[in-house]
């Protein structure tokens, strides 16, 4: 709460974001105290991560300093107290935390603690309900990502021929943090990897291992000089893996179509159904992994191989 | 008492929301805008996690020898919703340097009063030219 004070009080836009990033991190270890791991995870690896870069490299295109605002503060002060005395009294009847005899513990979430290792067949309960039970929601979530990604690209240019520039980069050169790096990205990888086809057992699934995996790469780009990462991953592959993540996902439906089910039926894709869910479910995952990579990736280079204009 | 303890993550979630909103309504600047924005968000994310929790449960992955588990709907729903913010956090981002390259500035103020100039500029050109026709 206090860094949520001091990243609108400061200034300076460059200790905002290094501020909003702390405070995700801490976002998600509140996350993880009240027993959502997959989404800490998420958020550590986004919030902290991704977007910090993200919302960096975005302030070297534009500028580091905010002017001196003109408009006076009284009337957005009043509009936000007034909204949030309005939610304060609407939470005074809210349930209270943890209670068991919520809403929210009364309805579906049984039948889906009950019946998702029985059915689908695997621990990881989040995983089950994100890949299979709600498998349309999820395509079309990966779809946006696409597009988002897609987006990003039309606007800013993709980039053919990148500004290869080996051991320029923005740091300078630094020894300490090139070692360091050069032992953290395997693990990083490889730990990405993990989190990829654990995901039924475990926390983790494509989301977060897509993210973890990007991240690595984003990485060796910032330490080891703009533009080195080109040379390990292309960007025409990027474009051409994010549509293959979501041509996966797709093509699983596909395949439950043509064996007979539903879309998106998992059970059709082996003899017995929870055989077919684990499949299914590690197909699709895979899909929203490789996805998810490349997006984030190539939102990078598109953000980096900008330069400044004006 | 205990009152004021369950709803205590509520209150947070309700002052991270409007410290979000504040800056989105008052800031000018517009990266300052996002970042509002990404508060805001996570207060929501914040809302929906508290209310899957469950006293004394554990975390919805099964395990030997537990019986109650915290609701693992919400957190679905959160999981995709942090990707799909960060989707849509660089598209505004992509969005934002954009605006800097046309109008070499990103404060509100300063856009909306170029705005108004180019818009005086193109009325004055098109007045004077109908006077040439007459």
């Amino acid at each position: 709460m206090l860094i949520a004070i001091a990243a609108i009080r400061l200034k300076d836009l460059f200790a905002v974001v290094m501020l909003f990033g702390v405070y995700s991190l801490l976002t998600a270890a509140l996350f993880m105290n009240l027993d959502a791991v997959d989404v800490a995870f998420t958020e550590a690896a986004v919030g902290a991560g991704v977007t910090t870069v993200l919302l960096l490299s975005s302030l070297r295109l534009t500028t580091r300093w905010e002017s001196r605002p003109q408009r006076s503060r009284v009337l957005p002060l009043l509009v936000v107290g007034i909204t949030g005395a309005a939610l304060v009294y609407g939470i005074v009847d809210a349930p209270l935390m943890g209670d068991p005899s919520a809403p929210v513990h009364q309805h579906v979430s049984p039948r889906y603690i009950e019946q998702t290792p029985i059915e689908v067949g695997m621990p990881n309960m989040v995983t089950a309900v994100l890949a299979s039970y709600r498998g349309y929601d999820t395509f079309g979530e990966t779809v946006v990502i696409f597009t988002a990604g897609l987006a990003v690209m039309l606007l800013l240019g993709i980039q053919d021929k990148p500004r290869h520039r080996p051991g320029v980069s923005a740091i300078g050169d630094q020894v300490v943090l090139k070692a360091v790096a050069r032992v953290l990205i395997p693990m990083i990888l490889l730990y990405g990897l993990y989190v990829q086809f654990h995901g039924d057992f475990g926390a983790g699934g494509g989301f977060q291992a897509g993210v973890i995996f990007a991240t690595g790469f984003v990485l060796y780009d910032l330490v080891f000089g703009e533009g080195s990462t080109h040379a390990v991953v292309p960007p025409a592959w990027l474009h051409r893996l994010a549509a293959l993540g979501v041509l996966i996902y797709g093509g699983v439906g596909v395949g439950s179509l043509l064996a007979g089910k539903a879309y998106l039926d998992y059970t059709a894709l082996a003899s017995d159904p929870v055989g077919g869910q684990h499949l299914g479910v590690l197909l699709v995952e895979l899909g929203v992994g490789i996805t998810v990579f490349s997006v984030v990736l190539s939102i990078f280079y598109a953000f980096s191989g900008r330069s400044r204009v004006s | 008492m205990s009152a004021i303890a369950g709803l205590y993550n509520y209150l947070i979630v309700v002052f991270l929301m409007m410290a979000g909103f504040y800056v989105v309504v008052s800031q000018g600047n517009l990266v300052k805008k996002l970042v509002g924005l990404g508060l805001f968000q996570t207060s929501v994310f914040i809302l929906y996690i508290t209310m899957g929790n469950l006293a004394g449960g554990a975390a919805p992955i099964v395990a030997e020898g537990v019986t109650a588990y915290s609701s693992p709907l919400p957190h679905v729903l959160i999981l995709t919703a942090i990707v799909v913010g960060v989707a849509t956090t660089a598209l505004g981002l992509a969005l934002v340097v954009r605006i800097q390259e046309a109008y070499g500035s990103v404060e509100e103020d300063e856009i909306h009063a170029k705005d108004l100039a180019d818009d005086e500029a193109l009325y004055e050109e098109t007045a004077g030219t109908e006077d040439a026709d007459r």
